[in-house]
C-alpha cells in the first residue's frame, strides 16, 4: 500500500511516497521523517508525485513535526502533489503553512 | 421432576416390598428350624423311651427342606439385589459369616469340653439339639457364600452364562426333594445326581473374570479371605461328619445331596479362584499400571475443564509422567505466561544435578545435530540419551509445543542405563501432547475471553459515545436542523453538536477528529467539552477557535488535529457568522439566486499551530440569511468515500443532491445524501467516521 524511499543529494533529504498513507501505513511515513531528522539535512524534501491518498492519520504526521523543523532550522518542501492531495492540503490550511511546489526542481531552487 | 418424584416412589415401595419379602423368608426359615428341632427332639425322646410318636419320617425331611429352601431365598434376595461390585467387601462377609458359625461350633466344643465326662455330655437330646445349631448354621454360610459365588461368576455375564447358572441353581434347590428318599451317601442315584451337579459347577467355576479386576493389595486380601473359606469348609465338613459317625441323628447332612454339592461347587470355585489369583500376582502390577495411565491421561484431559490453571497441568503432567516410567526423577521447565519467566519443577533432584546434565545434554545436542545432517536416523524431537559418571544413566527429554511454539521441556532421569523403552517413550509423548492440548485449549478460552471483554468494553464505549451526540436538536422558528452521524469502528471521532446561547443565538459546531477509531473517540469528547466550555462564554467565532485551539494544544497527542466549521446563527438580525478550523468547506444554498456554492474561507485545523500564530489563520467570515437557504455541513468522510474503481463521492455530487432537492425537508434531504452515498459506494465499506448536519432556514 505504501513505499517509502530516501535519498541524500548534498543538502537535500528527499523523502519519496507512493501508495496510500493512512493510519496504518503513517507509522512509516513517520518513521521516515524522524530518520531524516536524525541526519540533519539543511532540507527535507518530500516528493508526493506518487501519492496517491493521504488520510488525516497521515497529515498529523507531518504537522507534528512541523515545530521540530522550525527548531532544528530545517526547511521542508512538499512537491508533486496531485490535484486530488494537494486539495487535502489547502482545506486543512497545510498550504499556509508548508512550502509546496510543482516539481522538484522548484523544490530545490526555493532557497537556492 | 414429577417424573423423577415418581420413579422414586416406586423404587421406594418396591424395595419396601423386598424387604419385607426378605423379612417373611427368614421368619419361616426360622420357625422350620424350631420346628424341625422340635420334632426331632420328639422323634428321639419317643424312640429312647420306645413310645409311638406317630410321626411319619418324612416330616422332619419336609421342615429341613422348608427350612433350606427359605434360607436360599433370603439371600439369593439379600446378597442377589445389593448394588457394587466391591469383591473384597463381598468376601468379607462370606468371611464373617463363616467366622461365626465357626465361633458357636468351637463354643458348643468347649461346652463339652468343660464338662468333660458327665451324664450331660452323653445325652442324646443335648447332642441333637447342638447338632441342629449347627446344622442351621452351616446351611446359612453355605447357602450365603453360593449366592456370593453367583455374584462373582455372572460379574460379566452372558446370555449363555446365565442359563447355564439357572439350570445349575434351579438343578440345586430340586435335589433337596432328593431328602424325602432317605438315600445315603454311598447309594449309586445319590451319587449320581451329586456327580452331575458337580460336573455343572465345574463347568461354571471357570468364570473368573471378576479377579481382573482387582488390585495388587485386593489381590492379597482376596487370597486370605478364600484360604479362610477353605479352612471353614474343610472344618465344617469334618464337625459334620464327627456327628454323623459318632452319634444317633434323626437329620443327618451328610447325606443330603443339596448339602454335600454345595460344599464340592464352593470349594471348587474356592480353590479355582485361589489359584487364578495367585498366578495373576506378578502381572497385576502391570494391569494396574496401565489403568493409572488411563486414569492421568484422562485427568490431563479434564484439567481444564475442572477449571485449573496452567500450572496444575503442569503439576499433573510431571507427576504423571513420573510414575509412569518410574523414574527416578524429574524436572519440568516451562515459560509462565503471565511473565514470561521461565520456571522449573524438580521432582527428586535439584538445581544443581540438573545444570550438570543439562550441560552434557548441551555438548550430546551438537552431535544429535551432526548425525541428523549425515542422515542418520535420530531423534530430533525427543533426546534419549545414557549419561556417564553421574547418579543418573539414562535420560528422556520430550518439548513442550503450543501453538507450534516451544514453551518448555520435561526431562525424565533413571539410575539405570538404557531405562526408556519405546512404550515407555510412547506414553509419555502422548501424556505431553495432551498436556499440551489441554495448554492450548486453555489458552485459547482465556484469549476469547479477552476478546469478548474488549467487544463489551466497545459496545459500552459507543454507547457513552452516542450520547456525546446531541439526542435531539432544537426546534425553534427560524430553522429547521437535521443531522446523522456514523463511525467507521465502534467509536468514531465525528462531533457535531448545536447550542442556543441565548433567545436569538444559536452556535453550531461540526468537528473530525483526525484517524478514527478509540484514539479519536477520547479526542471527540474532549471537543465535546471544549466547545461546551467555550460555547457558554457568548464569544465571537474567531476568539472561540483560538481559545479552542490552545485548549486542545495542551491536550492532543503530538500526531492528532482537530478539524471544525462553527456557525453562529443570530435569528433575530437573520445573520450567520462562521469560522473555518481546516474542516470541509460548508455548501451554502442561496434560495434567492438558486446557487450553490461552497465557503472555502481561509483556516487552519485545531491543533496543527500550537503557538500564538495560529491567530493568523482564523477568519471570519459573515452571511444574511433569507428564507429557504439551506446549510450543509459534513465531514471528509462522505467525500472521500470511494466506489468500487477507487473513485471518491466528492463535491459534486453533494452539490447535485442539495440543488436538487432544496425544496424538501432537511430530513428528506438528509436521506438522499445517505441513499446517494450507499448507492455510490456499494458494497464497498466506508472506512473513515461520516457525519451530515442540514439545516434550512425559515
Amino acid at each position: 500500500m505504501i513505499d517509502i524511499n530516501s535519498e541524500i543529494e548534498g543538502s537535500y533529504f528527499i523523502i519519496r511516497i507512493s501508495g496510500d498513507v493512512d493510519a496504518s501505513s503513517s507509522i512509516h511515513l513517520d518513521n521516515a521523517i524522524a530518520d531524516a531528522i536524525n541526519k540533519q539535512p539543511k532540507y527535507i524534501l518530500i516528493d508526493c508525485s506518487d501519492l496517491n491518498y493521504i488520510s488525516s492519520a497521515g497529515l498529523g504526521v507531518f504537522m507534528s513535526y512541523l515545530q521540530e523543523f522550525e527548531a532544528k532550522d530545517i526547511e521542508l518542501v512538499v512537491f508533486g502533489l496531485s490535484k486530488k492531495v494537494f486539495n487535502v492540503f489547502e482545506i486543512l490550511g497545510l498550504d499556509q503553512l508548508l512550502r509546496i511546489t510543482e516539481t522538484e526542481g522548484q523544490a530545490k531552487k526555493i532557497n537556492a | 421432576m414429577s417424573c423423577k418424584l415418581r420413579k422414586g416412589k416406586h423404587q421406594n415401595s418396591y424395595m419396601l416390598s423386598l424387604k419385607n419379602f426378605t423379612r417373611i423368608c427368614i421368619l419361616l426359615a426360622i420357625i422350620s428350624w424350631i420346628s424341625l428341632l422340635v420334632t426331632d427332639l420328639v422323634i428321639l425322646f419317643s424312640d429312647i423311651n420306645n413310645i409311638n410318636a406317630g410321626i411319619s419320617p418324612e416330616i422332619p425331611s419336609l421342615l429341613l427342606n422348608l427350612f433350606l429352601v427359605f434360607v436360599f431365598l433370603f439371600y439369593k434376595y439379600r446378597i442377589g439385589k445389593t448394588d457394587g461390585v466391591d469383591f473384597i467387601a463381598m468376601l468379607w462377609k462370606v468371611f464373617v459369616i463363616g467366622m461365626l458359625t465357626t465361633l458357636v461350633s468351637v463354643g458348643i466344643m468347649a461346652f463339652y469340653y468343660v464338662l468333660g465326662n458327665s451324664q450331660l455330655t452323653q445325652n442324646l437330646l443335648l447332642i441333637n439339639f447342638f447338632y441342629h445349631i449347627n446344622l442351621g448354621l452351616i446351611a446359612a454360610f453355605l447357602i450365603s457364600t453360593f449366592i456370593t459365588w453367583k455374584r462373582l461368576i455372572l460379574y460379566q455375564k452372558s446370555k449363555k452364562l446365565i442359563r447355564v447358572w439357572q439350570i445349575f441353581e434351579y438343578s440345586l434347590l430340586a435335589s433337596v426333594l432328593f431328602n424325602f428318599f432317605q438315600y445315603n451317601i454311598f447309594d449309586p442315584f445319590f451319587n449320581l445326581i451329586f456327580s452331575l451337579l458337580f460336573a455343572m459347577g465345574l463347568i461354571l467355576s471357570v468364570n473368573l473374570k471378576w479377579v481382573a479386576y482387582l488390585n495388587f493389595k485386593q489381590k492379597w486380601k482376596s487370597i486370605l479371605l478364600l484360604v479362610f473359606v477353605i479352612i471353614y469348609l474343610y472344618y465344617f465338613l469334618n464337625n459334620l461328619i464327627d456327628y454323623s459317625n459318632n452319634h444317633n441323628l434323626i437329620t443327618d447332612l451328610v447325606n443330603n445331596v443339596f448339602i454335600l454339592a454345595l460344599f464340592a461347587f464352593i470349594f471348587l470355585y474356592s480353590i479355582f479362584s485361589l489359584l487364578v489369583i495367585l498366578f495373576n500376582l506378578p502381572t497385576s502390577s502391570v494391569f494396574e499400571q496401565k489403568l493409572e495411565e488411563v486414569m492421568n491421561f484422562q485427568r490431563l484431559s479434564q484439567s481444564i475443564q475442572a477449571g485449573q490453571k496452567e500450572d496444575q497441568v503442569y503439576e499433573i503432567l510431571l507427576d504423571s509422567a513420573y510414575s509412569a516410567v518410574m523414574a527416578d526423577a524429574a524436572w519440568m521447565e516451562f515459560e509462565d505466561k503471565d511473565n514470561e519467566e521461565l520456571r522449573v519443577l524438580f521432582r527428586n533432584t535439584n538445581d544443581k544435578e540438573v545444570g550438570t546434565i543439562k550441560n552434557y545434554l548441551a555438548q550430546r545436542k551438537i552431535r544429535n545435530l551432526l548425525d541428523k545432517r549425515l542422515g542418520r536416523k535420530t531423534n530430533a524431537v525427543q533426546l534419549i540419551s545414557s549419561l556417564k559418571d553421574a547418579r543418573f544413566k539414562s535420560v528422556l527429554l520430550v518439548p513442550l509445543v503450543v501453538q507450534k511454539q516451544k514453551i518448555g521441556s520435561l526431562a525424565l532421569l533413571k539410575e539405570v542405563e538404557e531405562g526408556f523403552n519405546r512404550e515407555m517413550i510412547d506414553i509419555i509423548n502422548t501424556f505431553a501432547n495432551q498436556a499440551c492440548i489441554s495448554i492450548e485449549n486453555f489458552r485459547l478460552l482465556a484469549e476469547a475471553l479477552e476478546n469478548e471483554r474488549y467487544k463489551e468494553e466497545l459496545k459500552i464505549a459507543k454507547k457513552v459515545q452516542s450520547s456525546l451526540l446531541p439526542k435531539s436538536l432544537y426546534l425553534n422558528d427560524a430553522f429547521e436542523i437535521a443531522a446523522f452521524s456514523e463511525a467507521a469502528d465502534e467509536v468514531g471521532g465525528d462531533y457535531y453538536d448545536v447550542y442556543r446561547i441565548n433567545d436569538h443565538k444559536f452556535a453550531i459546531m461540526i468537528g473530525d477528529v483526525s484517524g478514527k477509531g478509540t484514539s479519536a473517540a477520547f479526542n471527540m469528547s474532549q471537543m465535546k467539552g471544549v466547545f461546551h466550555s467555550l460555547v457558554q462564554l457568548d464569544l465571537p467565532p474567531d476568539k472561540f477557535l483560538i481559545h479552542a485551539n490552545n485548549a486542545l494544544s495542551r491536550c492532543l497527542e503530538k500526531t492528532s488535529f482537530i478539524t471544525a466549521s462553527l456557525f453562529i446563527i443570530n435569528t433575530e438580525r437573520r445573520e450567520v457568522e462562521y469560522v473555518r478550523a481546516g474542516h470541509c468547506p460548508t455548501l451554502y444554498y442561496n434560495s434567492a439566486a438558486d446557487t450553490t456554492n461552497f465557503f472555502k474561507n481561509r483556516g487552519l485545523g485545531l491543533g496543527i499551530l500550537r503557538n500564538d500564530s495560529f491567530e493568523k489563520y482564523v477568519h471570519v467570515n459573515k452571511f444574511s440569511y433569507s428564507s429557504q437557504d439551506v446549510l450543509l455541513m459534513y465531514t471528509d468522510g462522505i467525500t472521500e468515500a470511494t466506489n468500487h474503481d477507487g473513485m471518491e463521492y466528492g463535491y459534486e455530487n453533494l452539490q447535485l443532491i442539495v440543488k436538487q432537492y432544496h425544496n424538501e425537508s432537511p430530513d428528506y434531504i438528509q436521506k438522499k445524501i445517505k441513499d446517494d452515498l450507499y448507492d455510490y459506494s456499494g458494497n464497498q465499506p466506508i472506512n473513515d467516521d461520516y457525519t451530515a448536519l442540514i439545516i434550512k432556514f425559515k
